[in-house]
């Protein structure tokens, strides 16, 4: 394609361009922020919506897949928010500190701020930061590349979201749980920005609630872990939804931190959770997980790049995939290791079950390797259900229902496990459950 | 003190741009002219007595490739080469048909012996059958000079001549089956080579013959700006066998030449091929300059129940390699097998790897792809397995590993995996390491060289793919191996 040649554009981009014509007196930010979104509109005029022809969009075509493009969300009435908050709480009694974000802006009032200022950890709303000096910082985000459609999406519409700062040292003790709660149909974008200081430590949850209609998803994570700091976060993309949702992490991963993250998905007609981990400092470690669950027509897309810049660090990504139905399963994973990034050691390994005749899986797990003192390893396996083990439940007199029920929980099952965050695995299990059980 | 003869050898044996192989021979030869156009592609035609359909061949594909773009989805980078500024003809002006190996030029038969590749019939001692007796067919630039056995191997049906002749002789073989596993459009190097293809082999091996000796083509480019486009097709007809063997050459120059060769392997019902390659092109000097751009399309098509191709090559040669063979496995319980070692240094760019198209029920592949970089050197595999919806019980095994050696170099894996149906299995392996210490810590204290460890640690990393290359041809790798490497440590 070339890029001088103006593209024609779909009634999506066109949809999108009115939107921001319409939008743009109401989005927050500075001058300087105000001239990165018309760059980024720019970007999608140029090239259009990321397509199959662009290698990283090669099994995920946004551009077929968005018919339209609907207007961005209103904002929420709060009491709306606050009945769905409680009508859908995916994480039970878990014991927990909450932040909302309901229709793409942030809601104070039903965020414990100050509980968690008492814990050290302070919270903007990122609009107010957006509109300070330094709020074009938040939107540049070099670590992506600049040519990722979807981030260049989030730049352009971002309507709000949250700033979340772990004091240095502070070690947060309960997990905090972002949502996002659509309380009306409509595009809903966010951008959120998490910094853990030095030595600190937080759990975050992500979780996605509400329907969105006829309008997109876009979510975009830049966390910041400091040298010695601690960063898990668990991501529940749930629910069926039929217009897409879009995820985007950035992380920039300091030395002798760790990070740790588990992306989760079960249900919308088209996910996509794409993860840049960038390391920056030695020692760290990076474990990236990734559970995914999809059926009828749906596109569940995992794709994630681990920038081995400096030496010495390790990470380990562990993806998993059960399809049913004419789902397409994607996953497409990349280790580069910069040439002086010596030492370092990554190990992927992705993993598919097809439960139907009719569903597909593509893999492509990818090393890029510049340095020679390394350990770098790939796996990827795609088969259906071993009828050997079948036969061994059945044959204790379990139905085949539940064994197979058994065996694809089993399979899923080793990545939650191994990602370790005790207190979320039981919820996790129990969604897998609900989703076999609806398949 | 000054150094001894010896030293000096073995200083010099140990120079990254050692090619054994560089040097040039002077003999005459005729050219076409310069540049790509349908005047070039009529007097190559008309040069060939090709038939009308031919030439018609050639120029709708030269039509097609003026409309298309130069691929940039590679891993390797070199200048825009300017297709007007080559020879897409050349051959050594005294083979007017040659009859009988007294008629080729001594200058031509000398080069092959210095190159290893005896041509002269050996004669059958009484009561000593030769154990390995291969029949060749040695390209010089763009033409076949000599066939060898032929008598023999027509005797057993088996047809095994250059393709021009196959055109003239075999035409309706040649039409039926020409483009039919790598059509004039699949790409862009593939189009050029239907528009200008100069020469090549032609095997067809007739229903149930096991081809009685192994054949083998050997490309040598002499001439200077010239480029080399041979295309080979091999007919396995039902429940035949044979085993191919390729080996490649060129003198050590400072420009830059163009290889780009078609090969398409069909495969009836029962029949196997086995495809084995030795590229030694020249790999330019230490300094990146001159080496051989390689860009090949290779392809099986296992059109038949129970056929199998397997493709077994070694690659230390080349600036550039640019080459995915790859088997279509069509039919019911078809097989495809998949053996590369490739071997990197200097400032080779190595870009290559294999398709497996699973569309047969029970079909089933391998792929066991190691590849060694060092020195300055980029080696990449990129590869694809897929089963489609009808693929039921196709099953696949990949393994690439990659050797890096030193820390200019880099070591790549693009696979794409894809499934389309449930009961395909596919298993995906791949590693990256360098030569560990410990491995070296033992060779050494057992006496070995530095050299010498590592070429005997890279000859058992490559093991599995040696193991599959016939016996000539093995020696041959294992040699050519530590050939390349040399130099790299240290």
């Amino acid at each position: 394609m070339n890029a001088s040649m103006p593209i024609r554009h779909t009634q999506a981009e066109s949809d999108l361009f009115d939107r921001f014509e319409a939008a743009k007196p109401d989005l927050a930010g500075s001058v300087a922020v105000s001239a990165l979104r018309e760059a980024a509109v720019n970007q999608i005029r140029d090239r259009g919506l990321p397509h199959r022809r662009v290698e990283e969009y090669k099994y995920s075509d946004l551009r077929a897949f968005m018919k339209s493009a609907a207007q961005l969300v209103s904002k929420a009435e709060v009491t709306n928010a606050k009945d769905l908050l409680a009508a859908e709480n995916l994480f039970g009694d878990l014991e927990r500190h909450k932040l909302v974000i309901a229709n793409g802006s942030f809601v104070a009032e039903l965020s414990d701020i100050e509980a968690l200022a008492a814990e050290g950890v302070t919270v903007t709303d990122l609009n107010d930061a957006l509109a300070g000096e330094h709020g074009s910082q938040l939107l540049a985000s070099p670590k992506t590349g600049p040519c990722d459609g979807v981030v260049a999406l989030n730049t352009a519409f971002v309507q709000g979201g949250v700033v979340i700062e772990v004091a240095d040292g502070a070690k947060v003790s309960k997990p905090v749980e972002l949502i996002h709660v659509a309380t009306s149909s409509g595009a809903q974008v966010t951008r959120n920005k998490v910094r853990v200081g030095a030595d600190g430590s937080l759990r975050l949850l992500e979780t996605f609630i509400g329907e969105t209609g006829e309008g997109e998803l876009n979510a975009v994570f830049d966390y910041d872990v400091a040298d010695k700091a601690f960063l898990a976060t668990t991501r529940l993309i749930v629910g069926s939804n039929d217009a897409a949702r879009l995820l985007t992490t950035i992380a920039t991963i300091g030395a002798e931190a760790e990070f740790k993250s588990l992306g989760f998905m079960a249900g919308p007609r088209f996910a996509r959770n794409q993860q840049f981990i960038n390391f920056t400092g030695e020692n760290s470690e990076a474990k990236i997980y990734g559970v995914t669950m999809a059926g009828g027509s749906d596109l569940a897309d995992q794709t994630l790049i681990v920038d081995h810049a400096v030496p010495h660090c390790n990470s380990r990504e562990f993806f998993k995939t059960v399809l049913d139905g004419n789902a397409k399963g994607v996953y497409q994973g990349r280790i580069n290791v910069a040439q002086h990034a010596q030492k370092t050691d990554g190990e992927m390994m992705t993993q598919a079950l097809l439960l139907s005749e009719d569903a597909e899986m593509a893999n492509k797990p990818e090393l890029e390797i510049f340095a020679d003192d390394v350990l770098c390893a790939h796996g990827a396996t795609s088969g259906q259900i071993d009828e050997d083990l079948l036969f061994y439940l059945r044959a204790r007199g379990i139905p085949e229902d539940e064994a197979k029920t058994l065996l694809v929980l089993a399979f899923l099952s080793e990545a939650i496990e191994e990602y370790g965050e005790d207190d979320v695995t039981e919820g996790l299990e129990a969604r897998v459950r609900d989703w076999l059980a609806s398949h | 003190m000054p150094a001894v003869q010896e030293t000096i050898d073995q200083v010099k044996a140990i120079d990254v741009d050692q090619y054994k192989y560089g040097f040039v021979t002077d003999i005459e030869s005729e050219k076409g002219a310069k540049g790509l156009s349908e005047e070039t592609i009529r007097f190559l035609s008309a040069k060939k007595n090709e038939p009308e359909w031919m030439t018609e061949w050639r120029l709708d594909a030269l039509r097609r490739f003026q409309q298309m773009d130069e691929p940039d989805w590679a891993r390797v980078s070199y200048p825009k080469i300017d297709f007007d500024d080559l020879y897409y003809w050349a051959a050594p002006k005294s083979v007017e048909g040659p009859k009988s190996l007294d008629e080729v030029d001594p200058e031509l038969l000398a080069t092959y012996e210095k190159l290893g590749i005896p041509l002269a019939e050996q004669e059958i001692l009484a009561g000593v059958e030769p154990k390995n007796r291969v029949a060749v067919d040695a390209v010089f630039d763009s033409v076949s000079v000599v066939t060898t056995f032929k008598e023999e191997l027509k005797k057993a049906g088996v047809i095994f001549c250059s393709i021009s002749e196959a055109l003239r002789e075999y035409p309706d073989l040649v039409k039926k089956y020409l483009g039919s596993v790598v059509p004039v459009t699949d790409n862009y190097y593939a189009t050029l080579n239907s528009a200008v293809f100069s020469d090549g082999s032609f095997v067809y091996i007739p229903e149930g013959v096991r081809c009685p000796m192994e054949l083998s083509t050997y490309f040598r480019i002499n001439e200077q700006n010239t480029g080399q486009f041979e295309r080979t097709l091999i007919i396995a007809e039902k429940g035949s066998y044979v085993s191919y063997l390729e080996g490649c050459t060129a003198p050590q120059r400072d420009e830059n030449q163009l290889h780009a060769a078609v090969v398409e392997l069909v495969a009836l019902d029962d029949a196997e091929i086995k495809y084995s390659t030795v590229q030694n092109w020249f790999p330019g000097d230490k300094d990146g300059k001159g080496g051989i751009y390689n860009f090949v399309t290779k392809r099986g098509d296992c059109r038949g129940k129970n056929s199998k191709i397997s493709w077994t090559q070694v690659e230390t040669g080349s600036a550039i390699t640019w080459k995915y063979p790859s088997c279509i496995l069509r039919g019911e319980n078809s097989r495809g097998e998949f053996y590369s070692i490739a071997v990197s240094n200097g400032y080779q760019q190595v870009d290559s790897g294999t398709k497996m198209i699973h569309l047969g029920k029970n079909s089933s592949s391998r792929i066991i792809s190691k590849g060694i970089s060092a020195g300055r050197s980029q080696n990449t595999y990129r590869g694809l397995v897929s089963a489609h919806k009808k693929a039921s019980n196709a099953r696949n095994f990949t393994q690439c590993d990659s050797l890096l050696i030193g820390q200019d170099c880099g070591a790549h894996t693009v696979p794409y995996i894809e499934s389309k149906n449930a009961s395909a299995q596919f298993e995906h392996e791949a590693t990256t390491s360098k030569i560990s210490d410990d491995q070296m810590f033992y060779c050494l204290q057992r006496g070995l060289s530095e050299e010498e460890a590592v070429a005997l640690i890279v000859n058992g990393f490559v093991k599995d793919v040696i193991q599959q290359l016939p016996m000539e041809f093995a020696v041959e790798a294992q040699k050519l191996i530590s050939i390349s490497l040399e130099g790299s440590v240290g």
